[in-house]
């Protein structure tokens, strides 16, 4: 700024210096822009550089997969990898089964911490602070530690080897409990004031007001936790013995055991088709998860 | 339309009172305004008659109906909020059959009286977008067209210009009266700002700290003040007070003992030309304020700062002004602020005055 006041005082020619001034703050501005990019590509490619790996293995020969230093782009695409991954086990029975588990639970998710939430954001009731507090406390506890005995519970009802042992655990969430409790807390009184009003019921006011308007953080919490569920390995593995119910990652898993260890290119394939349905999940709500991110309603 | 009977209500947020031994009657048709300072209990009155608040003892009545227990959708009113409350997720036209639809008024009959509506308040070009993109005053028009269609006996509406810009806010002012005349209904309207009580309310209730200090028609509240409270709150600037011990050569007979005087600032007279009875008040001009047809001062004298306001007059420039105020344009207050009516200056000033009140 100072040196602006400098050249445009009255009296003082000193328009030489101001441009130069001015070339040096742009070219000051211009490599800091560069860095930031720079900066950003970087990040990108660290996030990215996993699966541009993992996509171009899976188009290799098994020879080529060993090559040092490793080669980008793949000669002759063996498209046939796929065909081998997806014809080492049941897949279509894993993938039917990965679908049915991760989508119940989904839905199921969404029909309870929809009026939780709406709950503990809205109502004062007897213990609601306290009952609140425990969900949150349920957050903290990592599966690994409860799977023994919700094996022993699901064993004692004979769920084992079902879908609904695998759905049952993750009917509810509690992290979703909390994401919308403080969307729904956002929400100005006055708007359900205004609902009341118009003499809707309670459950109009959450499908049609209250739901619509926090729908950026439902569809963020729906693809977190469609993506935890589709990839889920432990918990599955764990609750299974047999084939009936077991999903696609461990169907994966699976590929080293059928084909031999060292066979990138056919595993790789395989997670290929682990992760293309995510993709395509993610590109259908992208628009709401940015959404939900820079979210402060409508004034 | 419909009459609202308010009976010695009282409110309580936890140990704080808010509001006690409230009695009020709004008459029907009428356009009543509820004004008063912030906290003073207004929006909390009206919030209970909506039903969104509910009384901790007391009655409300609408019509013939005891409201007590009605929850707020089948009272039978409807109300403008501050900032709208329009529901964000639906087109114009979602927003204002929404109410209808929970009524379960038919799809062609919907159609009809949201068109009406619309074109009444001047929306129907915008009924398919969303509220946010609208300026602040269609958007206080969606509020207002959500509230008709419904048609409802009563009319609440909660400072619902105060998010408008000035000159919106007079355009906004005049429709609101003109919607009152044409629709007939019971309004109930509260602000803090006494310039809209007084332009917009047929009748107007000044509440303070919870209580009523006078519900009347504005020229009644304005030339006819109950209390200190009211006769400072109505008027811009407000009515002029002064403490009655620092005030010299006034003799008054009164069976209670006078605590204050006040006087309106446009019946303060500067230097006038020929000789007025009344209580002579001697000051330095402090502040001068043109507002193009009136004028306002700001003076000192011994008796403290008070304002006088002329009209169509050129600007005082004399620092120093004699101001006097006529006898019968003095208003005198009690020790606790209550309106002194039987008090009067002694008869033998008025006698050499020759002035008759």
């Amino acid at each position: 700024m100072k040196a602006i006041d400098i050249g445009t005082a009255p009296g003082r020619p000193l328009g030489g210096i101001r441009t130069k001034q001015a070339l040096l703050r742009k070219m000051v501005s211009f490599i800091l822009r560069l860095l930031n990019t720079a900066g950003l590509l970087l990040l990108i490619l660290i996030f990215a550089m996993p699966f541009v790996w993992m996509l171009s293995t899976s188009l290799k020969t098994l020879p080529e997969t060993m090559i040092f230093p490793p080669e980008w782009i793949p000669h002759h695409p063996v498209w046939s990898n796929y065909i081998d991954a997806w014809q080492t086990g049941p897949f279509l029975h894993y993938l039917t089964n990965s679908v049915i588990i991760s989508v119940s639970i989904l839905i199921l998710q969404m029909l309870t911490i929809i009026p939780a939430s709406y709950a503990f954001a809205r109502y004062k009731f007897i213990g609601s602070g306290f009952l609140f507090g425990v969900v949150m406390v349920t957050l903290m506890i990592p599966n690994q530690l409860i799977f023994l005995p919700v094996y022993l519970e699901l064993s004692a009802f004979k769920l084992l080897n079902t879908h609904l042992g695998l759905i049952l655990p993750f009917a509810s969430s509690a992290f979703g409990i909390f994401l919308l409790r403080q969307a729904f807390r956002q929400i100005s009184d006055e708007l359900l004031e205004a609902a009341r009003l118009d003499q809707a019921a309670e459950w109009k006011i959450i499908v049609r007001i209250m739901v619509p308007m926090v729908k950026p953080v439902l569809v963020t919490f729906a693809l977190f936790s469609f993506i935890a569920h589709w990839n889920d390995y432990f918990w599955p593995l764990v609750m299974t013995t047999n084939e009936v119910a077991r999903t696609l990652p461990i169907g994966i898993a699976k590929i080293r055991e059928v084909e031999g260890v060292g066979t990138w290119n056919i595993l790789m394939a395989g997670n290929v088709i682990l992760v293309a349905p995510i993709l395509v999940a993610f590109f259908l709500s992208q628009r709401h998860i940015i959404k939900a991110f820079v979210y402060n309603g409508v004034k | 339309m419909a009459q609202i009977l308010l009976k010695s209500i009282s409110k309580k947020f936890k140990d704080e009172t808010v509001i006690e031994d409230l009695n009020l009657e709004i008459k029907d048709g009428s356009f009543t305004v509820l004004v008063g300072p912030s906290g003073c209990g207004k929006s909390t009155t009206l919030r209970m008659v909506a039903g969104l608040e509910k009384q901790s003892s007391g009655e409300i009545w609408i019509d013939d109906v005891c409201v007590n227990d009605t929850p707020p959708g089948l009272r039978d009113v409807a109300m403008v909020f501050q900032n709208y409350a329009l529901y964000p997720t639906m087109t114009v036209r979602g927003n204002i059959e929404f109410g209808l639809k929970n009524r379960g008024v038919s799809k062609s009959e919907r159609g009809k009286l949201v068109k009406d509506i619309s074109e009444i308040v001047g929306l129907a070009p915008y009924l398919d977008k969303k509220p946010q993109s609208l300026s602040g005053g269609q958007r206080q028009r969606v509020a207002l067209a959500r509230a008709m269609v419904k048609q409802p006996k009563v009319f609440i509406l909660d400072e619902p210009l105060s998010n408008l810009d000035a000159k919106l806010r007079n355009q906004m002012r005049t429709e609101l009266i003109q919607l009152h005349k044409r629709l007939g209904t019971t309004f109930v309207y509260v602000t803090h700002d006494q310039v809209e009580a007084m332009s917009m309310g047929d009748e107007i209730v000044v509440m303070n700290m919870g209580a009523i200090q006078q519900a009347d028609s504005p020229m009644k509240l304005y030339q006819d003040p109950a209390n200190l409270f009211t006769a400072q709150f109505i008027g811009t600037p407000a009515m002029n007070i002064m403490n009655m011990q620092e005030v010299q050569g006034l003799d008054i007979r009164s069976d209670r003992p006078v605590g204050y005087v006040g006087f309106r600032p446009e019946q303060g007279l500067m230097n006038p030309a020929q000789q007025v009875e009344g209580l002579e008040l001697k000051g330095e001009i402090l502040t001068r304020e043109s507002l193009g047809a009136e004028n306002i001062y700001q003076i000192r004298s011994q008796a403290g700062v008070f304002f006088v306001k002329t009209f169509l007059k050129p600007l005082e420039s004399a620092d120093h002004v004699n101001i006097t105020i006529p006898y019968n344009e003095l208003f005198y207050f009690g020790t606790d602020g209550e309106r002194l009516y039987g008090a009067g200056i002694h008869a033998r000033h008025l006698a050499a005055g020759g002035v008759l009140i």
